[in-house]
């Protein structure tokens, strides 16, 4: 894109993707949540006793636990969860190849560019369209070296003693309250298995939408990368705009095992009317190497912390994050690291903008255990503000109860600047891509990390939120 | 009309826009083609406003009088325009714009400054910022730099005119250059403004500087010397030896007899 390819032709101020495909529903549960409900769900799905029971504890869970008191403004969440579809399912089984995907799935998946993410050989694209994995393609490559990129369905059927062995040690529906609703309710999603020592080149990628009125998206990863094996997979997310209110609760899990290595992308751009409340987690064995890598733009509420638990000696988990927030927009993020054993590191970058009304607020969690001896942390968060309205607050949490932990914590908060602004407008810039030049410089740090189409994405979405914002 | 000044001052009077603190009391001033001219003088004498007032801050508003730019009235344009029709300035104190390239930076400028519907060719334009960081003795690595970030005095000096020779100004308004830069590097700013100057036969400097040093490498047409927001004297170069030599004195001897004087 040429540089001066100005914010005004992109057209910003209309959100990118909103666009709505009429989609015909083969089975949906009826409004709301309640036992009915789970055992419809389970019993659409042919699930095995177990997943029924499972479903069905979490769902007493998850009545019995109050509203979450901290964290972002929930109050007018329960009217909205009264209201919503918990389980719809557009297809009766999944196609395995294009030309299996129905014609109105395959304009949406047009609309948002996917067959050219697949021409160019994107590496598996593992789509989800409502609640269910319609489209998933694996290289065969990677068939042959024993990895399995499946809908965490499929996941169920077809690997069973893995599946049960993992799914929900990492998050189990105790955690907190959206943790057991996504537990009682989960539909769609990734299993995702890399066998020991395979290093995969090309990153996992998935890429859904939640497209139907009043449905709560309840995504459930499961992902195992077993001993010294190395990938990276990438979410990208989006969803169409409707005027009323829309819920998105989904749970990753993820196991690192030993000398294991892996980095999880994720970029949210979600509708202005969405509750995203996000539980995901890795549990990181010896010697091993997690990285999250966590975008969020758009949505009503944002709340997501990506957490690490280091639990084997030398593991490392690195938390890189970027929120921004408009008017009418909260984001509450940040991560969440525990440190167990010892000679653990981790590090957490965090950047946040906040322009108009909107709100973007750091919640981290440090906490190094008694006998994680020479842990060490590093945090930093930072906050750039827009406008003289637009709001930030850092919740820095820590807890140490190891005396040779060694941790740092830094936090700065920034407006950007009438000089700033002088300076780049003085070289002949127009104010506005000026402002967009800066906030794109203070989330290079991040967007450097990612694959080079999805940094383009990123900065384009912030330059067409840019818009409007000088005056 | 070729003999028409390039920049027209006339009794220009400005103060801080959220103040009421006048800080230019009327100023003149006439930059024909070609020349350069420097303003000395102590500090808070509002050189460096009249520079920036020049460049369009909007931490300045302007009161009274007229500047005239090749003929147009550019009070009326934002600074983008300024620069866009011809005007740099090298600041004093330049900010940092973390995580951007100078490059970057660079190559957004000057495709500001094509007209509408031009699109830079990035090729050529690479080629030229070689050239002009040679010019000016910089490593080529010095482009992926992010912007004033971390630089040295002297580095943020150059950098500033690296931006002034790949702009290609008309009108270069360069506040205290010179402070903070060693003798090379104050050697090697001068030559690439030289440079610059024969290169382009209209293009017109105003040098603000407290000090002579400068004036030994880029050598003025005229000098003046600006006390309390006013140009109170005007010569050739003998004026910054003679301000050298005795310093500000008289000057702030007439501003004394000017306070206690009767109240406008």
């Amino acid at each position: 894109m040429p540089q001066n390819e100005t914010i005004q032709d992109l057209g910003l101020d209309e959100y990118k993707y909103d666009f709505v495909t009429p989609s015909k529903p083969v089975f949906q549960t009826q409004k709301g949540l309640s036992e009915e409900v789970v055992r419809q769900i389970s019993a659409h799905k042919e699930e095995p006793e177990w997943m029924l029971e499972f479903r069905l504890k979490a769902l007493r869970i998850y009545q019995s636990k109050p509203m979450p008191a901290w964290g972002g403004d929930l109050s007018g969440l329960e009217a909205v969860l009264d209201e919503i579809y918990y389980y719809v399912r557009p297809q009766d089984r999944m196609g395995h190849s294009w030309d299996e995907v129905p014609q109105e799935i395959k304009d949406t998946f047009e609309k948002l560019g996917i067959p050219e993410a697949e021409r160019k050989i994107l590496a598996g694209v593992g789509a989800q369209y409502e609640s269910e994995m319609v489209y998933h393609s694996l290289r065969k490559e990677w068939e042959e070296r024993g990895v399995i990129f499946d809908s965490i369905e499929d996941g169920l059927r077809n690997h069973p003693e893995l599946f049960r062995e993992h799914f929900a040690t990492i998050v189990p529906p105790q955690d907190n309250k959206f943790a057991a609703m996504n537990s009682a309710v989960w539909s769609g999603g990734s299993f995702v298995y890399i066998p020991k020592g395979v290093k995969l080149e090309t990153p996992l990628q998935a890429y859904f939408r939640v497209n139907q009125e009043r449905m709560g998206q309840f995504e459930r990863t499961l992902i195992i990368v077993d001993e010294g094996a190395n990938a990276h997979y990438i979410e990208g997310c989006t969803a169409p705009v409707y005027s009323t209110e829309s819920f998105h609760s989904g749970v990753i899990e993820i196991v690192l095992k030993r000398n294991a290595r892996f980095r999880y992308t994720t970029i949210q751009n979600w509708s202005n009317n969405m509750y995203n409340l996000v539980t995901q987690r890795a549990m990181v064995h010896e010697g091993a190497h997690m990285e999250w890598l966590d975008g969020n733009l758009g949505s009503k509420l944002t709340m997501k912390y990506p957490s690490c638990y280091l639990v084997g000696e030398g593991a490392h988990g690195e938390i890189l994050s970027i929120a921004y927030a408009g008017t009418g927009q909260h984001q509450d993020t940040g991560g969440k690291v525990v440190h167990v054993a010892p000679r653990t590191t981790s590090s957490i970058v965090s950047k946040s903008i906040s322009k108009g009304h909107g709100r973007a607020s750091y919640r981290g969690l440090l906490k190094v255990h008694e006998g994680a001896h020479q842990a060490r942390s590093n945090v930093e968060c930072d906050a750039l503000l827009i406008n003289d309205t637009s709001r930030t607050d850092t919740y820095p949490y820590i807890e140490i109860e190891e005396h040779d932990a060694n941790v740092g914590h830094e936090a700065s908060v920034s407006k950007i600047g009438e000089e700033q602004l002088f300076y780049l407008t003085s070289r002949g810039i127009p104010e506005d891509e000026a402002m967009a030049m800066i906030v794109r410089g203070f989330i290079e740090p991040i967007a450097k990390e990612l694959p080079l189409e999805y940094a383009v994405e990123l900065n384009r979405l912030i330059e067409l939120e840019m818009e409007g914002s000088v005056g | 009309m070729s003999d028409a000044p390039i920049l027209k001052i006339k009794g220009l009077r400005a103060k801080v826009a959220e103040e009421d603190i006048e800080i230019l009391h009327g100023v003149n001033l006439e930059l024909r083609k070609g020349e350069i001219h420097a303003i000395m003088g102590p500090n808070g004498s509002g050189k460096s406003t009249l520079a920036k007032v020049l460049a369009g801050h909007p931490a300045y508003e302007v009161t009274g009088g007229t500047v005239r730019f090749r003929g147009k009235n550019i009070l009326e344009m934002e600074a983008d325009e300024r620069s866009r029709a011809g005007i740099f300035l090298a600041f004093q104190y330049p900010v940092e714009i973390p995580g951007v390239s100078i490059a970057n930076f660079l190559r957004t400028a000057v495709q500001s400054h094509l007209g509408e519907g031009q699109e830079l060719d990035i090729f050529e334009f690479a080629e030229m910022l070689t050239e002009r960081m040679e010019m000016l003795e910089m490593d080529p690595s010095f482009a992926e730099r992010h912007v004033n970030a971390g630089f040295s005095g002297g580095e943020k000096k150059r950098n500033e005119i690296l931006q002034m020779a790949v702009l290609k100004p008309t009108l270069a308004l360069m506040d205290e250059t010179d402070s903070g830069l060693d003798i090379d590097a104050l050697k090697i700013v001068a030559n690439g403004v030289n440079k610059l100057v024969e290169e382009n036969p209209e293009m017109c400097v105003l040098l603000i500087t407290h000090y002579q040093r400068l004036l030994d490498y880029i050598r003025p047409h005229r000098v003046h010397v600006m006390v309390q927001g006013r140009i109170v004297q005007c010569g050739g170069p003998e004026v910054a030896l003679e301000l050298e030599s005795e310093g500000y004195k008289s000057w702030r001897e007439l501003e004394g007899a000017a306070a206690s004087g009767p109240a406008a």
